[in-house]
């Protein structure tokens, strides 16, 4: 690990409630010097706020900010934003219209005189290739070139901390990943800190260093894009990073047992408890033999990338879901053999939903029905 | 690149007191609103119990009656006349409507005391009218044959609803733009008939919008002097202004203006209601616009008529007899040194009141943006208040705190200087430019305001993280992006200044004369025709706004 580890940013037990409605609750939170961290949440989460709150347009109910171990939050004490040197980049990107592209850029960059500032400009707007644009008025530009704009109007005053608002939600679906592998470029290249917010898994699993999970103004998990999709805290984290088959299960003895097989998990549950089973759709396949569980197809989806496969399997009166990436041969209705890889199985000791209960006819209730399915 | 030499504590201390300047500056501008209040309070509570029983006896019930049945009449026909006029050029079509679309709104432009002296004089028994009228029947002498005198409440109440109805047209007519379309077209396919979709769904849907123009319509009936006076109207305002000027008793006069603030108070709960319901309502559905019934031949010939009798009467008629009259003496006598005076008055007096008016309007707004919480949002809704308040019990209020001020500065300077200021702040006109802004804040906040609120959010944050503090901020992103509303802030600002009669009549410096007072003087005179420039002038003036006004109505109208 490099030396300089010291958190650039250091968020301590923030709180923050509009009127009666606690919108974050006890956040505490370490953004890592030169890495981009993702706020991660459905929308109402509260991860904009905390980005409001960092940026300091916005001031909490309680906690404190450190920034680059400064205080810049905390009782008594609040660094006004212009004072913060932390960049914004807006979801609308927030271009000035009366201004041209060059005076955006050199609008943070009122303490240089006019000979750097404009060196500055020229400096930024090469490096992030929006030279040809400095002359041009932000309604005639592209979504992209919009982004690009506001991209290097925030990195120009050279900031501790860039903060970004669902940058990428403003373009259409082509462009999207191709700006997002720029600007995941030039922010690797400045070293930048970025603290991006997004409401989408799997641009979090892109661009994220570290992902910071959140659901109810709450962390819900922090972690690496692996640590969280391959090892979710909670249901709602498997559930939130992909699709998931949701099994009621029984703990006994170090393992759990659903009707379709008996899965190993480091849980510490007195026997015989209620627990959950999220089964990846990528854990199942398929074979037309009839070895593994029998099951039966029920219906198939083409989606050109792969297929989407929904089968049944006795006693389960929800259909599984599962992807193939090859074609299968397989009609609907075929009877076939079902096999699992454990690793995209995940065990969470929560109490299962009734409506995972009503999936099994009730039967589960005197866990009789669940050995004589297994295998 | 670090934030380690940035020095904490102090300088973060420093910069919440800068944000909170904005606060302060708010707080201040609207305490410069509410202080007339107050002080018009204390001024009552000093008056005599005799004095109050003299009043209450023999002064308030005749005017408040008198004002009772003056803001019913007006209050009826205002209605009537907006909304029919609204209905008409909304749902029918026919050769002309366009034209009328905007001409309907030209009445504004002429204040109640100059509708009032126009026709004075035109109706006058020795005038023109009544002289055709005797050519035509045959009669010799006025004795013989006379028109009912104008000089009476209906005449009043006619006169002052014709310039006042477009309040009430206007919203109407935007209610019925916006979300009529959507409404009536089910209405008709649940079987309501083109008659009954007036008053069945028309009607009940723009009753919020018909008590908003009505209440403003009724706020200007109050305020109104001249009309009043002109006509033999002894309402409220008239016992106000006499009491005080005449009978130099301005405990009483200021009793009497309380009784005129509880009608203000009544007025602006029924605005803020009907606001209520109007924005409750048109969260509906909007955009398409109402699909109107083509008229033609006689019908058509006789909307277009319809429509323009409010125009003819409240703007063209009095106009034409302005434009004639003022012609008439240009021949004569050419222009008088009098008038270019009174033009200069007029004009410097109202542009520095309106840049007053507006920087403050910039500020209470942009501090309720820039430092939003109850404090600042407090300050923005007292410094909007002023605009209900009658310009003559305003003045009351303003003269009591100026005199004080203006007492204290004399004796100040006699005491330290050995020299008598005399009445400094009412001598040097700034009473009259402190009673515009009170009065005329809230046209600039709300201008300012719906400015601003076109400006995302974002930006603010963008340019404070960008480093900028909140007045660089102002300066460089608000009002470069918002300077239409600036200028339509300062357009309105500045015709209500020059219209303005009221206060102009009791703040003036000695032997000041503005276009307004000067009519005012004419006409107590008798010499109607001598005041036909400055009338003119303030309703051309006024047309400005009623242009921009129908502007934004066009703009605000997809085809």
């Amino acid at each position: 690990m490099p030396a300089d580890q010291r958190p650039a940013l250091w968020l301590d037990r923030i709180s923050r409630r509009f009127g009666s409605r606690a919108v974050l609750e006890d956040i505490s939170l370490a953004v890592p010097s030169g890495r981009i961290t993702c706020l991660l949440g459905e929308s109402g989460c509260g991860k904009s706020t905390l980005l409001r709150l960092i940026a300091g347009v916005d001031r909490p109910d309680g906690g404190t900010i450190d920034l680059g171990g400064t205080r810049i939050v905390g009782p008594d004490r609040f660094t006004e934003p212009e004072l913060r040197r932390i960049g914004f980049i807006f979801q609308d990107y927030a271009l000035f219209p009366h201004l041209s592209v060059a005076d955006n850029l050199a609008f943070g960059l009122q303490g240089l005189d006019r000979r750097e500032r404009r060196s500055r400009v020229a400096e930024i707007a090469d490096r992030i290739g929006i030279t040809h644009l400095l002359n041009r008025y932000p309604h005639s530009l592209s979504g992209g070139e919009q982004q690009r704009t506001a991209l290097a109007r925030a990195l120009a005053p050279r900031p501790e901390v860039l903060l970004m608002d669902e940058p990428f939600s403003n373009l259409d679906q082509g462009l999207r990943e191709r700006v997002r592998r720029e600007t995941l470029e030039i922010l690797r290249q400045f070293g930048t800190t970025a603290v991006l917010v997004t409401h989408d898994p799997q641009e979090a699993l892109a661009v994220a260093d570290l992902i910071v999970l959140m659901r109810n103004g709450r962390i819900e998990q922090t972690g690496s894009p692996f640590d969280i999709y391959d090892r979710p805290a909670s249901s709602y984290a498997a559930e939130f990073m992909g699709p998931c088959n949701r099994l009621a299960g029984i703990w006994t003895r170090g393992s759990i047992e659903t009707p379709i097989g008996r899965f190993a998990a480091g849980l510490d549950l007195p026997n015989g408890s209620a627990a959950l089973v999220c089964i990846r759709p990528q854990a199942l396949s398929i074979a037309p033999d009839g070895s593994g569980i029998s099951a039966r197809i029920l219906s198939k989806t083409f989606t050109g990338e792969s297929e989407q496969i929904e089968i049944s399997v006795h006693p389960l009166f929800q259909p599984l879901r599962m992807h193939s990436h090859e074609r299968i041969r397989m009609a609907v209705g075929d009877k076939v053999g079902l096999h699992l890889n454990g690793a995209q199985i995940h065990v969470f000791a929560e109490p299962v939903p009734l409506e995972q209960l009503s999936s099994l006819g009730g039967e589960i209730i005197h866990g009789e029905i669940l050995t004589e399915t297994v295998s | 690149m670090t934030l380690a030499n940035s020095p904490d504590g102090i300088q973060s201390r420093h910069l919440r007191a800068r944000g909170g300047a904005w606060i302060v500056a708010s707080c201040v501008i609207a305490g410069l609103v509410l202080l007339p209040v107050l002080a018009l309070l204390w001024q009552a509570m000093r008056g005599s119990d005799g004095l109050w029983s003299h009043l209450a006896a023999n002064v308030l019930p005749h005017a408040i009656t008198q004002t009772a049945i003056l803001l019913a009449g007006v209050g009826l026909l205002v209605a009537v006349i907006g909304t029919l006029s609204a209905w008409l050029v909304t749902a029918y079509d026919f050769p002309g409507r366009r034209m009328l679309e905007w001409a309907l709104l030209l009445p504004l432009a002429v204040p109640t005391y100059i509708v009032a002296y126009a026709y004075l004089d035109l109706l006058h028994p020795l005038g023109p009218v009544q002289g055709v009228i005797r050519a035509i029947l045959g009669y010799d002498s006025p004795r013989d044959f006379r028109l009912p005198d104008i000089r009476s409440m209906t005449g009043a109440i006619l006169l002052l609803s014709l310039v006042l109805y477009p309040y009430v047209y206007l919203p109407t007519r935007a209610m019925f733009l916006t979300q009529a379309a959507s409404l009536v077209e089910v209405s008709r396919a649940l079987g309501t008939t083109r008659a009954q979709v007036f008053h069945r769904v028309a009607l009940p849907l723009a009753r919020p919008a018909i008590a908003v123009g009505m209440s403003l319509a009724l706020m200007e009936t109050l305020n109104d002097i001249g009309a009043s006076e002109f006509l033999g109207v002894r309402s409220l305002t008239i016992a106000v202004y006499t009491t005080w000027v005449t009978r130099y008793d301005l405990p009483g006069a200021a009793q009497i203006a309380l009784a005129m603030l509880a009608l203000v108070i009544a007025l602006v709960s029924l605005e803020r209601w009907a606001r209520r319901r109007q924005r409750f309502s048109t969260s509906a559905q909007r955009g398409r616009s109402f699909a109107p019934r083509v008229l033609t031949g006689r019908a058509a010939g006789f909307a277009l008529g319809l429509g323009l009798l409010p125009v003819v009467l409240g703007f063209l008629i009095p106009a034409s007899y302005l434009a004639v009259e003022a012609w008439e003496r240009f021949r004569l006598a050419g222009f008088s040194a009098g008038l270019v005076t009174e033009a200069r008055n007029t004009f410097l007096l109202s542009a520095i009141a309106t840049a007053a008016v507006v920087a403050c309007g910039v500020v209470v707004s942009y501090g309720a943006r820039a430092r939003p919480g109850r404090l600042s949002a407090a300050a923005l809704r007292v410094a909007s208040m002023g605009y209900a308040m009658p310009g003559t019990v305003l003045a009351l209020g303003i003269l009591t705190v100026v005199a004080g001020l203006d007492r204290w500065i004399d004796a100040t300077a006699r005491d330290w200087l050995g020299v008598s200021t005399g009445l400094v702040l009412i001598g040097s006109g700034m009473a009259l430019g402190y009673a515009y802004l009170a009065r005329f804040l809230a046209i600039s906040t709300g201008s300012v305001e719906a400015g601003f609120s076109r400006i995302p959010r974002s930006y603010d944050h963008a340019a404070r993280t960008l480093g900028r503090g909140p007045g660089e901020t102002l300066w460089q992103v608000h009002l470069p992006l918002s300077r239409g509303a600036m200028a339509a802030a300062g357009l309105l600002v500045f015709v209500d200044c020059m219209k303005e009669l009221s206060a102009t009549l009791l703040l003036r410096p000695l032997n000041f004369e503005t276009l307004a007072t000067r009519i005012y003087a004419e006409a107590a005179r008798g010499t109607y025709e001598n005041a036909a420039y400055a009338a003119l002038a303030i309703v051309l003036v006024g047309l400005l706004p009623v242009i921009l006004l129908a502007r934004i109505g066009r703009m605000g109208q997809k085809p």
